[in-house]
């Protein structure tokens, strides 16, 4: 009686379980095909596509420094990564998220959401990051990138604008 | 709501008597002669903006567009498109992004024609040192000038007009060159305003800017897409201040501060709309105003989106 009850329960619990998981499912992919308006990817000019030097070049998935081409990037942005966390290896044009999937670099903001699931949330609803155009309408989202080179996110500080002329100041 | 409408009615009164005894009477003395133009005693007559009909302010428009042509040489645009219906405007500025970088003031200046020369800055970016009893607005510092922003152990807070639901400014106005509108947007009349400044001593923000000579900006300086109530050219002694950048806000624009932001501090949006960015502020942060015990209700959030 006993053992029926608690195998009853169990089989409640996990069904529960499964509808939790399935609509997380859903709610993942209703995200995914969503595209978001945005400006172009703040490239340095002229470096892509990325295949133009990629394409038939050998994969190296070794981390180490790089000595012959994009010297300037030092990763300081999740302990332990490699580009490949990102990065696609056989066709560097696009970005790649954990579970295989390749994203372009027009929807960059589905790499980080993997990681930042808040934020991205937050971004989504125009509190983080900033939306432009009409406030009743049509809006642009500038990409995480925009403001957090990827692999050194923090946001670096500015020079600000001359402050206010002094009463003094005024003739 | 009848004694409202009978003080506003004899407020009026007031006005019309005392201009019309000007016109008539001593000041008349005082008046240049040379400017006997129609033009002159057109705006001199001008109803309130309120009280005149679309024929009379396209008029009125005309008639400012064609001064304003004249003195910048240039075709500048007067529009006066109304409030939205449904639409009640609110801001939020989250202060733990805000890096003080001021680049807030200087979109306002040049998207609202503010003068140059005297400076006029309808935004005021105050610093304060971290930890510190910090809301009293008095004891900021607004001319801090670092090389860089932001800087370790202070935080920032940009101070521009509040637009209160319950404006300490516009029941002091003694001709009603100030009011509220259906949107929310708290507006001056300049060619009703006075300049008898009563409106800047009762603001508790310290938001409003007096022009205590004639405006000036280049004529390639000025943002030729204006609206009456918003950005159009100042005269000397007249109030002025921030009106959520009307001309591009009633268009559904973004006010130039939001888009100004780098780092995207400035949120704006109908706060009837739940889907609004500023409601999604007001619902999931916790937001504070200024001064709120005075209730002037405003209708600008500060809130920190993360940490402290
Ligand atoms: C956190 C994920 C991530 C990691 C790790 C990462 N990248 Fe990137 N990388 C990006 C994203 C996203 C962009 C796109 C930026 C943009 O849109 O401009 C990018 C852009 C680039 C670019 C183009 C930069 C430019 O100048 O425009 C190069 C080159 C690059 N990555 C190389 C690397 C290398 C080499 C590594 C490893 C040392 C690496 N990345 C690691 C996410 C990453
Ligand atoms: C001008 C040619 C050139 C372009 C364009 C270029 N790369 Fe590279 N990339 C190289 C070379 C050469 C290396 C090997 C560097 C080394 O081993 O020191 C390299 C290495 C890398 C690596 C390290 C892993 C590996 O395969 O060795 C990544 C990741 C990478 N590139 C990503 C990108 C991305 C993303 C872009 C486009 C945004 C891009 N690259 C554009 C030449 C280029
Ligand atoms: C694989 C997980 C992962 C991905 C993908 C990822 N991040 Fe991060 N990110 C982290 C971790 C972990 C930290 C905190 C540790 C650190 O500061 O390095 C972090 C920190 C940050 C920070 C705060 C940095 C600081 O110093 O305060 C920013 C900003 C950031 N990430 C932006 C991004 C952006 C933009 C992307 C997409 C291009 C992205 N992240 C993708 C894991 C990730
Ligand atoms: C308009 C510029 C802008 C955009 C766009 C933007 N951020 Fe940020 N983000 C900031 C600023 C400013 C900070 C605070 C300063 C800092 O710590 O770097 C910040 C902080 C962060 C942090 C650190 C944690 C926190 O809350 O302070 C993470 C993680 C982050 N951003 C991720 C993202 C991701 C992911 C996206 C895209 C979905 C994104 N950001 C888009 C400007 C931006």
């Amino acid at each position: 009686m006993k053992d029926k009850k608690r195998r009853l329960s169990l089989i409640v619990a996990l069904f529960f379980l499964l509808s939790l998981l399935f609509s997380f499912a859903e709610s993942a992919e209703q995200d995914i095909p969503k595209k978001f308006f945005v400006p172009p990817p703040p490239f340095t000019p002229g470096i892509f596509p990325c295949s133009q030097c990629h394409q038939g070049m050998p994969v190296n998935r070794k981390p180490r420094k790089l000595e012959q081409m994009h010297q300037e990037i030092q990763l300081k942005h999740m302990p332990g990564g490699w580009c490949f966390d990102c990065h696609n290896p056989d066709n560097r044009d696009k970005l790649r998220l954990a579970n295989g999937q390749l994203i372009s670099f027009e929807e960059s903001y589905y790499l980080c959401a993997q990681c930042h699931g808040v934020v991205f949330r937050e971004w989504k609803a125009g509190l983080h990051g900033k939306r432009t155009g009409m406030w009743n309408g049509e809006k642009q989202y500038l990409l995480c990138v925009h403001c957090h080179w990827p692999h050194e996110p923090r946001f670096k500080p500015i020079q600000p604008l001359p402050p206010p002329m002094r009463p003094s100041d005024i003739k | 709501m009848n004694r409202i409408k009978g003080n506003r009615a004899e407020r009026k009164i007031d006005r019309r008597t005392f201009i019309k005894g000007a016109a008539l009477g001593l000041a008349a003395a005082a008046l240049p002669l040379n400017k006997s133009d129609a033009s002159f005693w057109e705006a001199f007559f001008q109803k309130h903006f309120r009280e005149m009909n679309d024929e009379e302010i396209k008029k009125v428009l005309q008639r400012l567009e064609k001064e304003a042509e004249q003195k910048y040489k240039k075709a500048v645009k007067i529009g006066n498109e109304k409030a939205m219906p449904g639409v009640l405007f609110g801001y939020g500025l989250d202060l733990s992004r805000c890096i003080g970088c001021r680049r807030c003031v200087y979109a306002c200046v040049e998207e609202n024609n503010q003068s140059k020369d005297p400076q006029i800055h309808w935004i005021t970016v105050l610093r304060f040192k971290k930890g510190e009893k910090w809301v009293d607005l008095e004891e900021s510092e607004k001319y801090y000038n670092p090389s860089l922003v932001p800087e370790k152990d202070y935080f920032y807070m940009p101070v521009q007009c509040q637009q209160c639901e319950n404006p300490p400014c516009v029941r002091s106005c003694p001709t009603q060159a100030t009011w509220k509108e259906p949107d929310g947007i708290v507006v001056i009349d300049y060619n009703w305003c006075i300049g008898c400044r009563y409106c800047m001593a009762a603001c508790p923000y310290g938001a409003r800017r007096f022009n205590w000579s004639a405006p000036n900006r280049k004529p390639e300086e000025i943002n030729p897409k204006t609206h009456y109530l918003g950005n159009r050219p100042r005269y000397k002694g007249v109030v002025e201040k921030c009106t959520f950048c009307i001309q591009r806000t009633r268009n559904g624009r973004y006010p130039a501060c939001v888009e100004a932001c780098p780092v995207g501090a400035r949120k704006f949006g109908n706060l009837l709309d739940p889907n609004s960015e500023i409601r999604y502020a007001i619902e999931n942060k916790r937001v504070f105003r200024l001064k709120e015990d005075l209730n002037t209700s405003p209708k600008f959030y500060y809130f920190f989106a993360y940490g402290v």
